[in-house]
């Protein structure tokens, strides 16, 4: 039997997921009302500045919200506030990062000019003119500084790493939970404990620098090495194992090799963890306006020490110096981290 | 009947040939490396630190007076932690206080609030918030929040204070505990909302799911499963935080001025913390100053190491009852 359907009977899709106007509206509603109430409380009340309108702006944001969503019922009123505090709990902690991206190179900005990168401050003076000088020694020293503590803390951390994931020794825990509690250790204690064994009655050193901040690297080092060879398949483990091949050779030439790209990701994370050190280096390698690559014998300047040691100065150029310092390190720091993002997200593929 | 002798159970065994072995060997060797470090610096120290505590005992702990005496005057030394021990924990835990809602909301906002895509790009932002050192943060302290939050701590003080925390003997509101616990609040923000983010991921999909269902809001599922289910990784994040701020040296150098008295008035010009004395007096103290120092660093090792461990401790519960 046939049926013959009239084609107006067929029903329009519908995109239920799809954001309709009246949604729209109950989401703009009171924002609106919000921008209505906070103009007048500007206007007429002591709240003064862009805080004052900004925090007027929240109030009255969690206001109109919850009244709007009343209209419905009480459970929605809530549900409305709620998601606007949360809202403005995560807005309002993004502020003050915000503002140090921008102070740091708006005010470090003034410290650039072309001799910057190629001049140390040995024949200037932190007050002297900002065409002057630079901090050609801070980042040499820097480099210096953590290059020996990667050569002396990523071994240790992969080794660290290895211990747990592959070795799986009877003190797997116990080593897991050493590598945590190193990562509390204080800063400045690190610094401390340097400078007790390797600068007190000698000189200050970029040795000694090195030794506290490979301290401070060790556990992220360690941390995330292990994170990443826990990603190695075990296939390619037992695989190894049933043709014939030694835990050794797996480890050397299997295992390490895959992990390779996170291996490198972790390094460098561990690097950016310690690259804006101060507390320990105050203690361990100090400042010095000299040009220096000596490992011992002298203290040597770096670039947290150089935004110290300005500030320390206080005079209008020498905190321009300071910003300077700061953006060169964040800058730098910042580098680390894409880069090290980079390669881990090289890896997954 | 006949018996059945089941003969015995062979046991297999293969020995590791000797390359493997060496190489464990030598692995758990370079593994103890955390091991050793740490106990070297307990120990090391503990053996500096000695003389101090054998001439002040109980008093270093107790004393407020930090003072390297004078030889021409015939002043002996004088050396008690008290003040900067009170002054570490006060500003260490008005930070966790003030960073409480915005990890909170930081933490949710992340894990509920906005589809996977902006996620991922303001997890990394949060991710490079950590990685800004604390000179930084220090410097900006001093010379951009520092203004602002003296403003802040004048009308809290204005109308506020017949609280006695909120009171000052003196109208000076600059470098304050209250303005160097702002920055830490800052620094700590990043690690506790991470572990938190972390917890809170982990909550039960079926539940949340289940009171949507039965018409809950989702401010009502976040409630009702989240926050319950989420408690203990927001006081071990938070604990975490507080680990950290408790020692911080350069941030807290920069922003609070270093005055040797037990201080409670948070708005007051006067603080301090273990780790900046540390980092101040070292540099012109005498043999017996610098193991007073040992002492001090002492004191806030044996602090943090407990803080943190009670906070893996605390995470760790939850990590373990996965559902």
């Amino acid at each position: 039997m046939n049926t013959t359907f009239p084609a107006t009977a067929e029903p329009t899709a519908q995109k239920p997921w799809v954001n309709r106007r009246a949604s729209v509206q109950s989401a703009l509603t009171p924002l609106l009302l919000a921008i209505a109430i906070t103009v007048p409380l500007v206007l007429f009340t002591g709240l003064a500045g862009p805080l004052g309108a900004y925090l007027a702006f929240v109030l009255s944001y969690v206001f109109t919200s919850f009244v709007t969503g009343l209209r419905q019922d009480k459970v929605r009123g809530i549900n409305q506030m709620m998601s606007t505090l949360v809202t403005v709990g995560f807005v309002t902690a993004f502020i003050p990062w915000m503002s140090i991206l921008f102070t740091v190179f708006s005010r470090g900005a003034g410290a650039f000019y072309s001799g910057y990168f190629t001049n140390d401050m040995a024949t200037t003076a932190a007050d002297d003119a900002l065409n002057l000088g630079g901090l050609s020694h801070a980042i040499v020293g820097s480099a210096v500084i953590l290059g020996v503590s990667s050569l002396i803390s990523i071994p240790f951390g992969i080794i660290t790493a290895i211990y747990i994931t592959e070795v799986r020794g009877r003190l797997s825990g116990l080593v897991r939970v050493m590598v945590q509690s190193m990562s509390g250790v204080p800063s400045i204690v690190a610094g401390l404990f340097v400078f007790a064994i390797m600068v007190s009655g000698k000189s200050f050193s970029a040795l000694a620098g090195s030794v506290a901040l490979a301290i401070l690297m060790l556990p992220t080092v360690a941390r995330t090495s292990e994170e990443v060879l826990k990603l190695v398949p075990d296939e390619l483990r037992t695989s190894a194992y049933a043709l014939g091949a030694t835990q050794t050779g797996t480890v050397f030439r299997i295992v390490l090799p895959t992990a390779r790209s996170g291996l490198i990701t972790a390094s460098m994370l561990g690097i950016a963890r310690v690259a804006g050190e101060t507390a320990p280096l105050i203690l361990t390698s100090f400042y010095s306006a000299n040009f220096s690559r000596d490992l011992t014998g002298q203290s040597i300047a770096s670039l947290p020490m150089y935004v110290y040691q300005n500030f320390s100065t206080g005079t209008d150029i020498a905190l321009t110096r300071a910003w300077g310092g700061a953006s060169v390190l964040l800058g730098i720091i910042f580098l680390l981290f894409v880069s090290a993002r980079v390669f881990g997200r090289s890896q997954k593929r | 009947m006949s018996t059945v002798t089941t003969p015995e159970q062979r046991v297999i065994t293969t020995k590791p040939r000797l390359g493997d072995t060496l190489f464990r060997r030598s692995i758990t060797a370079g593994a103890m490396v955390s091991f050793f470090v740490l106990a070297l610096i307990a120990t090391y120290l503990l053996s500096k630190s000695w003389e101090v505590f054998r001439i002040f005992g109980f008093d270093f702990i107790t004393g407020q007076v930090w003072d390297a005496g004078n030889p021409d005057t015939g002043t002996p030394a004088t050396f008690g932690v008290a003040a900067m021990l009170v002054g570490s924990v006060v500003v260490a835990v008005l930070a966790m206080l003030f960073s409480l809602p915005f990890v909170l909301g930081t933490a949710l906002f992340l894990e509920y609030y906005v589809n996977r895509k902006l996620r991922a790009v303001l997890v990394s932002i949060l991710d490079l918030m950590a990685a800004i050192p604390s000179i930084v943060y220090g410097l900006w302290g001093y010379l951009v929040l520092m203004p602002y939050a003296s403003d802040w701590a004048a009308s809290i003080h204005k109308y506020l204070s017949w609280i006695p925390i909120f009171d000052v003997k003196v109208e000076n509101f600059d470098a304050s505990p209250f303005v160097a616990s702002l920055v830490l609040t800052l620094m700590i923000l990043p690690i506790a909302t991470s572990v938190a983010r972390e917890v809170y991921s982990r909550a039960p999909r079926d539940q949340i799911d289940a009171a949507l269902a039965l018409g809950g809001s989702r401010w009502g599922a976040i409630r009702a499963v989240v926050l319950p289910f989420g408690l203990s990784g927001l006081v071990g994040g938070m604990l975490l935080g507080l680990g950290r701020a408790l020692g911080e040296t350069i941030a807290v150098l920069l922003t609070l001025n270093l005055v040797f008295k037990v201080n409670f008035q948070i708005l007051a010009s006067a603080g301090g913390n273990v780790a900046s004395l540390i980092a101040s007096r070292f540099g012109e103290a005498g043999p017996l100053e610098v193991s007073a120092l040992m002492a001090a660093g002492l004191v806030l090792f044996i602090l943090t190491l407990i803080v943190n461990f009670s906070a893996s401790f605390i995470v760790g519960r939850t990590s373990g009852s996965r559902s």
